[in-house]
């Protein structure tokens, strides 16, 4: 078993997530914190410092201004880190695709290691998407 | 036997301490997520997160003084783990002096000075900001918190003539509750709230965690830390949590079920360290875990008020029912 895979093994037992939400981003997140999906079941949480997080999410549309506050964010964590977008705002610009102003790749700017579509993605997505995640490090060498 | 018991003793009850501890904490969690209709995470999760903090990378700003920055966690964990050789743990404790109760009450502090330090360290405006309010909020629990134990021994002292009336073996072996009257048992509830008040902010948790406001202040005081480092103040916390509980149980309910069986002296250990682990578990469960779910978090000036009129006023008047109770 490599060193990389103890690692992540460790990691997905324990996620702490940073969120990075602009303009409606937020109520992409929201159902998962709730009592109905309740993503503590994973070990999931939210912090409150990009020190202590695992996971960035960056949720909403991002700005050419707003992209530099999450790449701050970005260096600010401490390795392994991992980041997820999660709408179609975040991943093409979403309905606000021809403004001069909108990032409409993300991995020019932050290296993203999954996308999740959708407006707003289900929760379902997400957790598919954590699924993805777990089963992805455990078929690992 | 008596090196045995020195050298690894120790060892054992910081064993104790930081597993039963973080095992606290899992039950805190998932009670706390079953209150809000959640299913909450499993009980092992506050040990997968150690787990996970011991293999991230360990984080020391530029501008932070770095030994300080680093020195802090460590002396927090010992310093909490040192003051739960103090308390007995259903036997008893490991260390023992004459005036026990007033040293913990300084070692009370000294995780809370820790984290202020390491804190100031940091050198971020944000830990500075929750290093400030941690202060301001040790300024108004101290009081009352010395007030309920220094009443309590006063009262002990007007019933026994020993000298060594500040240790916690002398006071879990004379529990005051048959030894007072109406008057008195008033005022010993009334310092029971008291000390059941001045739980939750001694672990700023929830209504009091103003120092480490996620939503405002960005984890305040921890804001800085990561990796190992976070490891331990996340572990110390855990600890901190049994030490307060054991405090409660050690003043107020240190009655032991052993005697009714009459087993052989190793079953006698377990079983009483057993009923202790029951008895912090609910003072837990009731100062710690109820609260947090019923209450939203209080405003630092709010807090000041709580602690400086209501529950200070509250800790005198049980201080003048215990007096009452002896001039009458």
């Amino acid at each position: 078993m490599s060193e990389k895979k103890k690692k992540l093994q460790r990691i997905i037992k324990a996620i702490w997530i940073f969120n990075w939400f602009n303009s409606c981003g937020f109520c992409e997140l929201v159902p998962v914190v709730g009592s109905r999906w309740d993503m503590e079941r994973f070990g999931m949480i939210i912090v409150g410092t990009p020190r202590h997080a695992d996971v960035l999410f960056i949720a909403g549309y991002q700005t050419l201004k707003s992209i530099k506050r999450a790449q701050r964010i970005y260096e600010q964590m401490a390795q392994p880190k991992v980041v997820l977008a999660l709408g179609s705002c975040t991943i093409t610009g979403g309905m606000y695709w021809d403004s001069y102003n909108t990032v409409k790749r993300l991995e020019d700017y932050i290296p993203v290691n999954m996308y999740i579509p959708g407006c707003p993605p289900r929760p379902e997505a997400v957790f598919e998407a954590c699924a993805k995640i777990f089963q992805h490090v455990e078929e690992m060498d | 036997m008596y090196i045995l018991r020195s050298v690894l003793g120790p060892f054992v009850v910081a064993f104790i301490g930081i597993f039963f501890g973080l095992l606290y904490k899992g039950v805190d969690r998932i009670l706390h997520a079953r209150m809000q209709k959640r299913v909450g995470p499993p009980v092992t999760q506050p040990f997968l997160d150690v787990r996970k903090l011991l293999i991230k990378e360990n984080l020391v700003p530029e501008n932070a003084v770095d030994w300080l920055f680093n020195l802090m966690p460590v002396l927090s964990l010992v310093s909490v783990t040192s003051i739960l050789l103090y308390i007995p743990l259903g036997f008893e404790p490991l260390l023992s002096t004459k005036g026990d109760l007033i040293l913990i009450l300084y070692l009370l502090m000294l995780p809370a000075i820790c984290l202020m330090v390491g804190a100031f360290a940091s050198s971020s405006p944000y830990a500075t900001v929750g290093a400030q309010r941690e202060m301001v909020m040790m300024i108004s629990y101290e009081f009352p918190l010395a007030v309920t134990i220094i009443s309590m021994v006063w009262r002990l002292s007007k019933v026994h003539a020993a000298s060594n009336l500040f240790t916690l073996e002398y006071i879990s072996t004379h529990p005051l509750w048959g030894e007072v009257g109406v008057f008195g048992a008033i005022g010993l509830v009334i310092l029971l709230v008291v000390l059941l008040t001045v739980i939750p902010v001694e672990l700023s948790r929830v209504p009091f965690d103003i120092p480490e406001a996620e939503s405002e202040i960005a984890g305040g005081l921890l804001a800085e830390y990561s990796g190992k480092n976070l490891a331990m103040f996340y572990m110390s916390d855990a600890v901190k949590a049994i030490v307060m509980a054991g405090l409660v149980v050690a003043l107020f309910f240190p009655y032991t079920i052993s005697q009714y069986f009459g087993w052989p002296l190793y079953l006698e250990y377990i079983i009483d360290f057993a009923f202790f682990l029951v008895k912090t578990f609910i003072i837990v469960f009731v100062s710690v875990t109820v609260v947090r779910t019923a209450f939203a978090r209080y405003k630092i000036d709010q807090v000041t008020y709580v602690f400086w009129v209501p529950v200070t006023v509250a800790s005198l008047i049980g201080l003048l029912l215990l007096y009452l109770d002896v001039i009458l």
